[in-house]
């Protein structure tokens, strides 16, 4: 994709263009470093950390889905939840059958998959707030099928069987290596698949969809497969959950406040960035961490902060860190210009939906 | 018989519904905002009935005559500021501030008076029905609500098609720059249009209230209620909003009838099929479709 800059005046040498705006060396160095550490951490930190950590992999995971399908594909969903419960429920589906629970993530990711396909045909028929709301009827349903289910526990909840046999405290690592590589390898997914040719597809929809439509850009079928790929995300996502919980009730899974923390996170951090909803989650978790005795007050914080940062600084935090010193950790776009002025040419989500504010 | 009660209860719950979403419905045809906080809106309608407007010594039966008009303040003072300046931004902002303030108001009504379920108590009214046939009942309370949504829709079709304002909210919702240009000032109109959906919200609280118990999360299924019943009836089209509360009401009855736990699923269906079959929904336009 790189090809269409690299054209005359970037040969000439007046203009060149580049991905990083830093050595991506460093960036390489940095992600390995923070792989290494967070795979080594339950041995190191106190246990209560860990539990910390893979709740907070378990939300950067949903949340980097959801800011895929709204920040970059422009779908907002309040029903993400779904995926999330059917996930859950996908897993112990499996390990009923006997399955082993660590086994079934994928599994779970797929049966996410094959219910979102048709479920898409009819959304797509409704855009904006309908469509969101739409996916909030789509979870409801999800749920109360679910809760009539009285192999999958009903509305009494059932534990999850057939974790192995081992010791408790290896079990612990080993739930949390499992809900660590998971949202590393969403994110990185995340990462490659911008870069790729659907995220090519995506930019020019974000900037102009007719024109994108008229370039022979297939719009509907790349926001089908983007919405088929946060499914399989979610649901992930969603098996992890249930691993990391072990007993499931319908009311902790298809809840509502998953799609509300996803989507504040998302808001908060930054939509249309990868780095954006990390972001997000690291000043969720410290928050709720440190409001912890007070109840639901976290939540109504940060739901405060989120309508705040919507309305004053719609690119999020890191949207305006970036914006201001031009420094991208995980770049998906490219820098065109001569040395003196670099323009940036896939800009942000909101730097063309959002306009200045009016003068 | 038995289905013929399923049908008579359909259209009494279907009027509350109607109630429910005519502000749903009337703000999304004026400013084009899906306000994810309409729910929540009610359910606070239904708290300040219950534990203010005793202080003021109002009865809460009538507790409506006061929260209404209370809540079209509030709804011209909300979309001033804080919607209008999503409103700024773009349609995507708008379903963010609003769904940040839903959970915003979910949780503080939580925190200050805990999950309990609450009533809006109204003496032995609740209980009292007309009872014309074997099994047939129709409560009048229920009965009572189904006729105040039919005079609140009526009143604003009157409204919208006779005032001057009313003119305005149609010229507004047309085409909002080129009022501008003829002289209205739209973000006015958008507040008066506000007021409205917010004061018709704290009517269908109160009566939320006063039919069944409420908890400080009962706003979400409520919400999901408005919307479905705007989608079936066909968005932008009010008299559609009273045919879809009433359809979504009887297909509710119809599946409470073969199990309790059907009641939403039923609904939901509906939805779905209306999805599927007609997406502009019974009456509507074809305005928020792909």
């Amino acid at each position: 994709m790189s090809a269409v800059f690299n054209s005359t005046d970037a040969g000439n040498g007046l203009l060149r263009v580049r991905r990083s705006t830093h050595s991506p060396a460093y960036t390489l160095v940095g992600s390995l470093l923070i792989v290494v550490l967070l795979s080594v951490a339950p041995w190191v930190v106190p246990a209560e950390w860990s539990t910390v950590l893979q709740n907070f992999f378990i939300l950067v995971t949903m949340a980097t889905m959801w800011n895929l399908l709204a920040g970059y594909a422009g779908m907002v969903s309040i029903g993400q939840q779904a995926f999330v419960g059917l996930g859950a429920y996908a897993t112990l589906f499996f390990a009923l059958k006997g399955v082993n629970p660590f086994y079934t993530i994928p599994l779970a990711s797929l049966t996410c998959v094959v219910i979102a396909y048709p479920v898409t045909y009819l959304l797509f028929r409704l855009r904006g707030g309908y469509f969101a709301v739409a996916t909030w009827v789509v979870a409801s349903t999800a749920g109360i099928i679910i809760v009539n289910e009285g192999y999958l526990g009903g509305g009494t909840g059932k534990l999850l069987p057939g974790m192995p046999n081992m010791n408790p405290t290896s079990l612990q690592h080993l739930i949390y290596l499992v809900t660590w590589g998971v949202a590393l390898i969403v994110v990185v997914a995340t990462y490659f698949l911008l870069r790729s040719r659907l995220g090519l597809v995506l930019a020019s929809i974000r900037d102009n969809e007719v024109s994108a439509r008229s370039a022979g850009a297939k719009v509907t079928s790349a926001r089908r497969l983007v919405f088929l790929i946060a499914a399989a995300g979610t649901g992930a996502a969603g098996a992890v959950l249930a691993l990391s919980q072990t007993y499931l009730q319908t009311g902790n899974e298809f809840n509502l406040q998953w799609a509300a923390e996803m989507l504040f996170v998302s808001m908060i951090g930054g939509l249309g960035t990868i780095e954006g909803p990390i972001l997000g989650c690291i000043i969720f978790f410290a928050l709720q961490q440190s409001l912890a005795q007070q109840g639901a007050w976290y939540l109504i914080i940060f739901g405060t902060v989120a309508v705040a940062v919507a309305i004053w600084q719609p690119r999020g935090l890191w949207g305006a860190f970036r914006d201001r010193f031009h420094v991208e950790l995980l770049p998906v776009g490219h820098w065109v210009g001569d040395r003196k002025s670099e323009m940036k040419v896939h800009r942000s989500r909101f730097a063309r939906l959002i306009p200045a504010r009016k003068k | 018989m038995i289905w013929f009660n399923v049908i008579i209860q359909g259209i009494l719950v279907g009027g509350f519904y109607a109630l429910f979403a005519c502000g749903l419905s009337l703000m999304f045809g004026v400013m084009r905002v899906i306000n994810l906080a309409h729910g929540d809106l009610a359910v606070v309608a239904a708290y300040v009935a219950v534990f203010l407007t005793p202080h003021a010594h109002i009865p809460e039966v009538w507790a409506f005559v006061v929260v209404a008009p209370l809540f079209g303040l509030v709804g011209y003072v909300v979309q001033r500021t804080l919607i209008q300046k999503s409103i700024d931004r773009d349609p995507f902002t708008t379903l963010l501030v609003t769904f940040g303030l839903s959970v915003i108001i979910e949780n503080l009504l939580l925190e200050i008076y805990s999950s309990n379920g609450q009533i809006v108590n109204i003496g032995d009214l609740i209980v009292k029905s007309w009872h014309p046939q074997a099994i047939i009942y129709i409560s009048y309370v229920s009965l009572a609500v189904l006729a105040a949504a039919v005079l609140v829709l009526a009143l604003l079709q009157i409204f919208l098609s006779k005032s001057g304002t009313g003119r305005l909210i149609r010229a507004v919702a047309d085409d909002h720059e080129a009022a501008q240009l003829s002289g209205t000032n739209y973000q006015h109109i958008f507040g008066i249009a506000a007021a409205i959906a917010f004061a018709t919200v704290a009517l269908a609280g109160i009566a939320y209230g006063m039919m069944s118990e409420f908890a400080p999360t009962s706003g979400g299924i409520n919400l999901l209620f408005a919307f479905e019943t705007v989608v079936i009836g066909g968005i932008g089209s009010l008299w559609g909003t009273l045919v879809g509360g009433i359809a979504l009401g009887i297909a509710q009855q119809f599946g409470a009838h073969i199990n309790p736990e059907y009641q939403v699923l039923f609904g939901n269906f509906l939805f779905l099929i209306v999805l599927a079959v007609r997406p502009q929904g019974l009456f509507g336009k074809k305005t928020a479709l792909a």
